[in-house]
């Protein structure tokens, strides 16, 4: 078994089967679709409040999604956490700040790297919200349930990101 | 046996997020899924890892959760859908997908693996930008966001066919394309 925990990948569909199940057990357990972007919204929503005061709740969208230290933020440092032993186990855990395939493409630049992260996170954080979800909420937890809107926003997902792909890397022949 | 207290009890729920939090994050990192690099070849077409783990989840979790719902188990939870928020806001999100290279779910484990881009990059970047959403949300809500509603919430009410028929299907369907992925050499 350790042996098993120690392997660095595991089967994508060994992988997939565990995901659908552990979504199935938060919808019995939490009654919550497991979902990452609203996590980013709670902890957005509380450095708001230290910075700038109770106030802050008064927004629109923080009256619908409330900053607290909740069952949605905590998924955050849950999956840094799991990541992190999943990799110290099995040796591939490593500090970096320039991916390979970024590299070869674009040069080892930490600062362009981190610029275009930056902006592709600014994006990413805009559109989450703008769709109501992200690849886990929509992408798994609503295509599950059947969502027409989930399916719709998966499809949108991987039409945008790989047209994006294509800009940057050109068309793989 | 009745999971509604549960439901209410905060601090379990606190517990249990983190709980959820660490399994999804550890599965994540064992199927490859938090490496810009595996993420870009599949936003490239060149690898499927994060399609095939994507497609055997909702699999398995259509005849999980028709059967636990069925059951009394577990809610549906739909949120109401419109072209204006799932399109154009999903093509949004593509965008920052592709340039960035995670999502806001694996970029979180690309943290845990020790991604600094990822950490100083991408976490930053997506609060900068869940910020400018609640900025201007009051003036997106009720105009774009709904834009398009869809009525039919799920894909059984929009064919007009029996849930069961759909799960069946949609599952023999995904198997099938997983397949011929295999087949075709991905």
């Amino acid at each position: 078994m350790n042996g098993f925990l120690a392997l660095p990948l595991w089967s994508p569909y060994l992988v997939g089967v565990c995901i659908g199940l552990l979504v199935c057990l938060a919808l019995v357990l939490s009654d919550r679709p497991i979902g990452c972007s609203t996590g980013f919204v709670k902890i957005r929503g509380l450095a708001e409040q230290i910075c700038c005061g109770k106030q802050v709740q008064e927004k629109e969208y923080y009256q619908k999604f409330p900053p607290a230290v909740d069952w949605q933020l905590m998924i955050l440092p849950g999956i840094i956490i799991g990541a992190f032993l999943s990799s110290f186990i099995s040796g591939t855990f490593g500090l970096f700040i320039v991916p390979p395939l970024w590299a070869d493409q674009f040069g080892s630049s930490a600062a362009l790297r981190i610029l275009a992260a930056v902006a592709g996170g600014i994006l990413l954080g805009v559109g989450a919200r703008w769709a109501g979800g992200c690849t886990s909420g929509h992408g798994i937890s609503g295509s599950l349930q059947l969502s027409v809107g989930s399916i719709l926003s998966a499809a949108c997902f991987f039409v945008g990101g790989i047209a994006m792909a294509m800009i940057l890397f050109g068309v793989p022949l | 046996m009745n999971f509604s207290q549960l439901h209410k009890n905060k601090k379990t729920q606190v517990v249990l997020g983190l709980c959820f939090g660490i399994v999804f994050g550890f599965l994540l990192q064992k199927g490859g899924a938090t490496s810009y690099d595996v993420i870009m070849g599949q936003l490239l077409l060149t690898d499927f890892t994060v399609l095939k783990i994507m497609a055997s989840a909702v699999a398995v979790g259509l005849v999980g959760f028709f059967l636990l719902n069925h059951a009394g188990y577990a809610r549906r939870h739909v949120k109401a859908g419109a072209i204006g928020s799932n399109v154009v806001g999903g093509l949004i999100f593509g965008l920052g997908f592709g340039l960035l290279g995670y999502c806001p779910g694996t970029v979180a484990g690309a943290v845990g693996q020790g991604a600094l881009d990822a950490l100083f990059g991408g976490f930053v970047g997506l609060l900068i930008g869940v910020g400018i959403f609640a900025r201007v949300y009051p003036s997106l809500h009720r105009t774009i966001l709904t834009y398009g509603r869809i009525k039919k919430e799920t894909v059984h009410e929009l064919l007009g066919l029996p849930e069961w028929l759909v799960v069946i299907g949609g599952c023999i369907g995904i198997v099938a394309f997983l397949y011929l992925l295999e087949v075709a050499g991905f």
